[in-house]
């Protein structure tokens, strides 16, 4: 394989200008731990750190000795060097609440918050996680409390709907849909479907007997209540996918060396360069190596072949067949690998080797942290 | 192996869920199989588009239609859609109220994309409602047509909201046919003949969130099926040995003797070989008492337990034979 060139993670960290770090790519794969021992290792070497993750594990809380983490930053630890650690998980529903409370006049704010198609969309709506994760991500960005923000992506059905999110909410109150059920509302009609073409006659028709008419009425209520915020939402989207854009900014896509992990590292790399975001590199999280790579698996299973038929040693033959199990796992993370590395030459590249026990605890995050910045290529 | 001495005797729709990375496409696709193995007919579908389905078996991405993807072991067939909520909500305005002009409207308006994507809960009605259809048809002899529908589900995280849809959607529609369609749909998925199935590694996280998983199935009240351990690695060493090695402690000398015995180095080369597979045993010996603690931790829900091995060249489709193979023998299918 091609030797791409070794990430440099320190570097990155060190750079006063990166402002900064998302972690992203499929689910599994050890996003949330990456950003952590990033976030770690940074405030350790002097900078001022919050981590944002998305992920609700409890462990990962605990590992960095809360109970719990919740919509606030929570100091984690402080270093010598006058580096500060924060974490916070984003509780969108919560952020999605701020939000309105916070554009919204009272009255409008508690129409809007107690409509039966706010509290779907703003506790399941499959982008608003993206959506109010870039926007938590604005808000702390805008705070400028701490000099570096690491930020982990949710893990979506596609790594791509993070980048997607605040278009997808775009496109939604940009429809044709929304502009006809906001329509009548504007023009101080009644009857919402009073002025309404025949065409929406029929689609009115259509939703008021798939869904009742009960539907029908809750959903132009919220849209138009919501209508009022909403300008404020896609310019605040836009800041913030321009502020990802910047020079500040350090993408770190995530994978483990798998194929549908690699795979969907792929098609992020792409996208990112489509989208003009700043890639620092790549991430390969629990790589197999062997301590004993100069045995190849062939020799070695012959050995243990050759040692079975002599009927002696029966130890070592064990021993020599678990290293033929190790080689050919190592070969295939390779090969999986290998296909990324000849497809995206240029991406830099930090491989950091499985370890034997889930992480417990900051000293578990800080080795982390120390095999990323010492990674091979 | 005749299908009455199955653990999963009389389910027909098998749901699997897993955390993100477990494997879970690759079991359900599996399971199908092994369920399909002696002359039935398994529907397999797909429901979050990444068209996983396709790639394991190795085919060209899947329409929205029931095609027959597979012959099982023994005669057989696996059958396999993957569902695109959209279509499913144009489909199913044709079918129950005769609507396709009004569906291409609502369409060409967004509101399609709206109700499969802004309401979650629609989208799951839509998907679990074509799901549980498959469930539920019956040819002109009056038989089910498939023996068992295998549901490819979204991760433990999600499934217990994904499968509650009457409650979802009790918020948003009260009354009218998405209502009554719901209810159809709760109807199947809380009797006796569905089952949801969890996939975990024998690691940390993934036991955790299953363990999390099941107890939210069975508050729900939806019925619980087995566990599928997968990507088990086979432990070729005695128990003494790994206990010992656990402990950091192993015969370096006896090792690089039985290597010079075997041909592969001498002297100081072969105690440097043996330093360095005594490493590889260390850890080996190290995991495999986690993935022992993990083992027992999942105990603690007392759900049958299926473990499916690691494969070592990736999942391809002998591969997918072997693992249902394994599947069958185990007695989960």
């Amino acid at each position: 394989m091609k030797k791409p060139a070794v990430l440099d993670i320190d570097a990155i960290l060190d750079d006063r200008g990166t402002r900064i770090i998302v972690c992203c790519g499929a689910g599994g794969v050890g996003k949330t731990t990456t950003a952590a021992a990033l976030g770690l290792r940074a405030a350790e070497r002097g900078r001022c750190v919050v981590v944002l993750t998305v992920d609700p594990a409890r462990r990962l809380a605990q590992s960095m000795g809360l109970t719990e983490l919740d919509n606030t930053p929570r100091l984690i630890s402080e270093s010598d060097g006058g580096g500060q650690l924060f974490a916070m998980m984003l509780d969108m529903k919560r952020t999605f609440d701020e939000i309105i409370e916070a554009h919204a006049d009272p009255e409008r704010a508690r129409q809007i918050l107690s409509n039966p198609f706010y509290q779907s969309l703003s506790s399941s709506f499959s982008g608003t996680q993206e959506y109010m994760a870039m926007e938590k991500l604005g808000q702390l960005r805008r705070s400028n409390e701490w000099d570096l923000i690491i930020v982990d992506t949710p893990p979506s059905r596609s790594a791509l709907d993070f980048l997607d999110a605040p278009e997808r909410l775009g496109r939604f109150l940009d429809g044709r849909f929304i502009r006809l059920l906001t329509a009548p509302a504007k023009a101080g009609g009644r009857s919402a479907f009073r002025l309404l073409n025949a065409g929406f006659g029929i689609v009115a028709g259509a939703m008021t007997k798939l869904l009742g008419a009960q539907v029908l009425t809750d959903l132009q209520t919220f849209v138009s209540a919501l209508d009022a915020v909403f300008g404020g939402f896609r310019q605040r989207a836009e800041l913030t996918y321009k502020l990802l854009q910047a020079p500040g900014t350090a993408f770190v896509v995530v994978a483990a060396p798998e194929r549908d992990a690699m795979r969907e590292a792929s098609y992020f790399v792409e996208r990112l360069a489509e989208e003009r975001m700043p890639l620092a590199g790549l991430v390969v999280n629990r790589v197999h190596e062997s301590p004993a790579a100069t045995l190849s698996g062939v020799r070695s299973a012959a050995a243990a072949e050759d040692l079975a038929a002599k009927g002696e040693h029966e130890l070592t033959a064990a021993v020599l067949r678990l290293h033929t199990g190790r080689m050919q796992l190592a070969a295939r993370e390779h090969r999986e690998q290998e296909h990324f590395v000849s497809a995206h030459p240029t991406v830099p590249v930090a491989q950091v080797a499985a370890m034997a026990e889930d992480v417990h605890d900051l000293e578990g995050l800080r080795r982390i942290g120390e095999l990323l910045a010492n990674a091979p290529g | 192996m005749d299908s009455a001495d199955t653990d999963w005797d009389g389910v027909r729709l098998h749901v699997v869920t897993g955390k993100g990375g477990t494997g879970k496409t690759t079991v359900a696709a599996a399971l199908a199989l092994a369920l399909a193995s002696g002359g039935h007919k398994v529907l397999l579908v797909e429901v979050e588009g990444r068209q996983g389905i396709a790639q394991i078996f190795d085919l060209p991405p899947l329409p929205y239609e029931e095609r027959r993807i597979a012959v099982a072991p023994s005669g057989g067939d696996v059958y396999a859609l993957a569902i695109d909520p959209e279509e499913a909500m144009l489909e199913y305005m044709e079918m129950f109220y005769g609507m396709r002009r009004a569906g291409r409207a609502l369409t060409k308006m967004g509101v399609v994309d709206f109700a499969t994507t802004v309401a979650p809960g629609f989208r799951d009605v839509l998907v679990t409602g074509k799901t549980t259809e498959a469930v539920r048809r019956r040819g002109k002899d009056g038989k089910r047509v498939y023996d068992a529908v295998v549901l490819d589900a979204p991760p433990t995280g999600r499934i217990t909201r994904f499968l509650n849809v009457t409650q979802e959607v009790a918020g948003l529609a009260k009354v009218g046919p998405i209502k009554n369609h719901s209810d159809l749909v709760h109807g199947v998925v809380k009797s006796p003949e569905t089952a949801v199935h969890f996939v975990t590694l024998l690691e940390e996280m993934p036991v955790q969130e299953t363990l999390d998983g099941i107890a939210e199935v069975r508050t729900a009240g939806l019925a619980t099926g087995g566990i599928f351990i997968n990507m088990v690695r086979e432990s070729l060493l005695p128990q003494a040995t790994l206990d010992a090695a656990a402990q950091g402690r192993f015969d370096i000398g006896d090792l690089a003797l039985g290597l010079k015995s075997a041909g592969l180095a001498d002297g100081a080369d072969a105690t440097s070989l043996a330093e360095g597979l005594a490493e590889e045993i260390v850890e080996h010996a190290r995991r495999t008492e986690l993935e022992q603690q993990e083992r027992e931790s999942l105990g603690e829900a007392a759900l049958p337990r299926y473990e499916l091995p690691l494969l070592t060249d990736g999942v391809d489709l002998a591969g997918l034979y072997e693992l249902a193979e394994s599947i069958r023998t185990q007695g989960a299918a």
